[in-house]
Order: structure tokens, then C-alpha cells, then sequence
């Protein structure tokens, strides 16, 4: 455990360095979040007494603060492409002869990436959010609450599983990028990122239900809405927990299929 | 540097004047860029399908909006869907040309190859700016092209040659505007080397482009993204010349005004970063 919290450390000291890199993400991010609220204000002006499938403007405002808020604190940033540069230039060799998993080195690292990146970040959503706080409801309850925490925790690992699982598809082609992209398009719609998923038709969005991406932002920002309530809460937090576990088998069994043909290159 | 050129002119023939010189360039620069792109053909596919899933997402979420509403601030579903459409052919003829190259100029910096480019008797802005070509992204900007039509059939609307060409030198103007804020953004790399996020920057500060310009209330918003970064103008105003919709011809001068406006912007700010450039080995 030790020799993780050193991993950690090293990771926010390195990070660190990125810091105006991220300042400027985080602010330039706030554009087409400005963008896409002034949309659907749009949207709603011209809808009297408006409400799309249970939203109120105000509440599609928040879905959108959350969402924003959830995407800093769980997004993969460099993760991916530091894992499949590793792989293609050989770095993981040290690992695999040291006594260290470099799985849980990975996982450390895009915790330490998320820390430095939230507290940056904060500062530029921070003032956003203060100005747009009429429409940032507390959550519902307190029970709502823990489960938002432990949802944004789950979905944060569901996230770095997926991003992972994905970069060591580098262990067989050459160039994982464009896989990247296409897998990030598709989380990008079916999270809930683009727009909340339930104002799909309804056999739509319970076909993305079915998947793994709504439970990375629309679940843990619906459950702080009050919109996941009594017994599909816990479903829901069963179903993500599920994910959870089976992203991280099928992680562990790509990772030791690609382990192993790694080796037979250089032997 | 001008004694080099006075010394070239003696014991080289005497140089074709630039109007036939740069043409003949870029010709050969486009050679090199099909050659290279064809060594990796399912790479380039596979790019295609890329940038068409994200053409896809954004007029599914118009899509699903308009299943929800009829009207977004005076723009009807198929209007609609022509200014996403119109939106990504300006973005597609911009990256088709510019995109990877003003990406790559924080690296010619890095890697001090940017010396090198200084060095040849050509304009180095235009050097830097035209060195390859997207192929991927004429494709792209097809469909794009296809989508308008299917949205003007829609509409039963058909542009006379007039709105066509207004409409044509207006995304030329959207182009314009693009590169220059990105080449602006590129430049801040002759400060603080590592800029990698000019590129992921530029991608958020378009996604307002495909935005009604209507849905933007009075306010310093709409005022900075009209008139300093004109990201609300760029593929609202082409995309009304088409339809017809223009409120005053005053709009089209405006575009093109400030797409004079940034390219000067820009190389105002390449001839400053490049008089204090001291070479990244230096």
C-alpha cells in the first residue's frame, strides 16, 4: 500500500506541472457549457409552461452543472494515451520484472491526475456555478446524497476501467487512436453527456440503460436529482457495482492475454 | 539574410516569380501528402468513420430536440439541421487544409525544426500553414454538402446562383476566421512551449459555431463571440445567405470584414512572436 501512496504522491507532484494547461481546459470547457444552455433556454422559450419528459428548465440546467461537475471529477484525461505509449515504446517492461502492479500504478496515477485537475478546475466552475446557483438545487435528501457520492466513486472507476481496457487494445494494433475516438463518441451520447437520456424515446433509452456508459454521469447526476428514487436507487447502484466488477475481469483478462504476447515478442 | 538572397541571385537562375513559384510549391507538397496518406489506408478509413460518428451525434441531439420542440429561436428542425451541416463543412475545408498543420507548429518549435523552415528561401507562414493536406477531410466535407441538400430539399427551398455564391465565399470567410484563431492560438507556443491544448481548445470554442445565432441573448456573451472571437457569425451567417433568411446584407460585410480582421490579427502576432523566436536550442 506504501509504495502507492509514493505513486500517488509522484503523480500530483507531476501533474502539478500541468496546472495552467488545465486552468485553461477547465475555463475554455465552460464555452460550449454556456453554449448549450443558452440552447436549451431557446428551447424552452418557445415551450409555454415548458417540460421535456419531467425536466423543468431549471432542472435541465442543473442536469447540465452536474454533469460538468461529475465529468471533472471522474473524466480519463491523458490516462489512455499514456498506457498505450507505454505499451508501443516498451516502458511496461520495468514493470513486469519490479515489484509492482502496473495496473494499480495506472490507477493511483488518474487518481492523483483527478485531484490536482478537480482543485484546479474548481476555481473557473466554482465562479460559474456561483453565478448559475438559482438553478443548482442541494440534493433531494441525504440519502441521495451518499448515493451520489458513491455513484461519482463507482463511476470514476467504471470510467478509468473502460479508458484502460481500451488503451491496451495497444498490446495488438499499432495505432489505438482512432479506436479511442469512436469508443469516446459512444460515451459521449450514451453517458448522458451530449443530453440527459430519458428524453429519448423510451424503448431508446432503456436500450442505453442496458449498457455500461449512462451509469459513468446520467445515473450518479440523476440520483442527485431525486430522479432515481426508493427501489430503482438501489438497482441502479447494484447494476453500477456490476459494471464495476465485470469491467474489472474483463481488464485483468486482457491485460494477461496482452502480458502474454507482449513477452513473446522480445523472447 | 537578405546579403544570402542578394549572393543566390548571382550564381543561381534567376528565381519564377512568386505567383508561379508558390502554386508549383504547393502542388508538390500536395503530392507528398497523397503519397504519405495512402501508405495507411484503414488508418484513413477509419478516420472517416471517426469524424462522420461525431457529424452524426450533433444532428442527432438537433434531432432530438425538434422532437421535443418545433421552433428554436426563429429556426425551423430543417434549418436547423442545414446550419449543422454548413457548420461542419466550414469545419471539414479547415481541417482538410489547415488543421494538422497549425497543430504541428508547437512541435516544429520543440523539435527546432522551425529553424530549419526559416532558413528556406520561402515565406515560412506559408511554409508552416500548407505543409500537408487532410484527404479524409474533403470526404467529410461531402457529406456535409450532402446534408445540406437533403435539408434544402426538406425545405423545398432552391438557392438561385446568387445565394449559392454568397453562400460559398461567406464559408471561404468561416475558413478564414478559423484559421487565424487557431494559428493565434498555435503562435502562444512560442512562449510556453508545450500547448496542447490549442487544438482541444479550438474544438470547444467551435461547438458554439452550430448554435441558432437567435438562441444567443444581448449580453457581453453574444457581443465577445460576435465581434472579438466571431465563432457565433462563422456558420449562422452562410448558412442564412443560403436560406434566404439574412436580416440585412450588412451581416455578410461583417463576416468578411472580420475574417480580414483576424488573418491580420494573426500575422501581426507570427511577425511578433517570431521577432523575439531565439531557437529552441538556444
Amino acid at each position: 500500500m506504501g509504495k502507492y501512496l509514493q505513486v500517488l504522491r509522484i503523480g500530483v507532484q507531476n501533474t502539478l506541472v500541468y496546472r495552467v494547461n488545465f486552468l485553461f481546459r477547465a475555463t475554455v470547457g465552460l464555452v460550449p457549457l454556456a453554449g448549450t444552455l443558452y440552447l436549451w433556454r431557446a428551447v424552452y422559450a418557445g415551450k409555454p409552461g415548458g417540460d421535456i419528459s419531467g425536466y423543468a428548465l431549471s432542472q435541465m440546467i442543473s442536469y447540465y452543472l452536474l454533469v460538468t461537475l461529475v465529468d471533472a471529477f471522474t473524466a480519463v484525461a491523458e490516462d489512455d494515451w499514456q498506457v498505450a505509449a507505454d505499451i508501443k515504446d516498451g516502458n511496461i517492461s520495468q514493470f513486469l520484472v519490479r515489484p509492482i502492479n502496473y495496473l494499480a500504478y495506472r490507477f493511483w496515477l488518474y487518481l492523483s491526475g483527478r485531484a490536482v485537475y478537480t482543485a484546479v478546475a474548481l476555481v473557473p466552475v466554482g465562479i460559474f456555478l456561483f453565478f448559475m446557483r438559482e438553478h443548482l438545487a442541494a440534493p433531494v435528501s441525504g440519502v441521495a446524497l451518499v448515493a451520489f457520492v458513491a455513484s461519482v466513486a463507482m463511476a470514476a472507476m467504471l470510467q478509468f476501467l473502460i479508458a484502460c481496457t481500451m488503451a491496451l487494445l495497444a498490446f495488438w494494433v499499432l495505432d489505438v487512436s482512432t479506436f479511442i475516438f469512436i469508443q469516446f463518441a459512444l460515451e459521449y451520447i450514451a453517458s448522458g453527456h451530449l443530453f440527459p437520456i430519458d428524453i429519448l424515446p423510451a424503448w431508446l433509452s432503456r436500450l442505453l440503460m442496458l449498457t455500461p456508459y449512462p451509469y459513468l454521469l446520467h445515473f450518479p447526476v440523476g440520483v442527485y436529482l431525486g430522479r432515481v428514487e426508493g427501489e430503482d436507487l438501489g438497482r441502479g447502484l447494484a447494476m453500477q457495482a456490476g459494471w464495476v466488477a465485470l469491467g474489472y475481469v474483463l481488464l485483468r483478462t486482457v491485460w494477461a492475454r496482452g502480458v502474454r504476447r507482449y513477452s513473446a515478442v522480445g523472447g | 539574410m537578405s546579403m544570402g538572397e542578394a549572393r543566390g541571385h548571382q550564381t543561381l537562375e534567376p528565381r519564377a516569380p512568386w505567383w508561379r513559384r508558390y502554386p508549383s510549391l504547393y502542388g508538390a507538397l500536395w503530392r507528398y501528402s497523397v503519397t504519405r496518406e495512402m501508405q495507411f489506408k484503414a488508418n484513413f478509413l477509419l478516420w472517416i468513420v471517426v469524424e462522420a460518428m461525431w457529424f452524426g451525434l450533433q444532428l442527432g441531439f438537433m434531432s432530438v430536440i425538434y422532437g421535443h420542440t418545433e421552433d428554436v429561436a426563429g429556426w425551423s428542425r430543417w434549418q436547423v439541421i442545414l446550419l449543422v451541416g454548413c457548420s461542419h463543412f466550414i469545419q471539414q475545408v479547415f481541417t482538410a487544409f489547415f488543421l494538422t498543420n497549425v497543430s504541428d507548429i508547437s512541435e516544429h518549435i520543440r523539435t527546432g525544426r522551425l529553424d530549419f523552415m526559416l532558413l528556406l528561401p520561402v515565406n515560412t507562414r506559408f511554409l508552416v500553414s500548407f505543409r500537408k493536406v487532410d484527404l479524409g477531410a474533403f470526404v467529410n466535407a461531402m457529406s456535409a454538402l450532402a446534408v445540406i441538400g437533403w435539408a434544402l430539399r426538406n425545405l423545398g427551398h432552391l438557392p438561385g446562383p446568387w445565394e449559392v455564391a454568397a453562400f460559398a465565399l461567406l464559408c471561404g470567410c468561416g475558413v478564414v476566421v478559423h484559421y487565424s484563431l487557431m494559428f493565434m492560438l498555435a503562435s502562444v507556443a512560442f512562449w510556453t512551449v508545450r500547448i496542447q491544448g490549442a487544438v482541444w481548445g479550438y474544438y470547444n470554442l467551435f461547438n458554439i459555431a452550430r448554435i441558432p445565432e437567435g438562441a444567443f441573448p444581448h449580453g457581453w456573451f453574444r457581443r465577445v463571440f460576435t465581434w472579438v472571437l466571431p465563432m457565433i457569425l462563422v456558420s449562422n451567417v452562410p448558412s442564412m445567405a443560403l436560406l434566404g433568411t439574412m436580416r440585412s446584407p450588412w451581416m455578410g460585410v461583417s463576416l468578411a470584414a472580420l475574417a480580414l480582421a483576424c488573418l491580420a490579427a494573426s500575422e501581426a502576432l507570427w511577425r511578433l512572436a517570431l521577432r523575439r523566436y531565439a531557437s529552441a536550442s538556444a
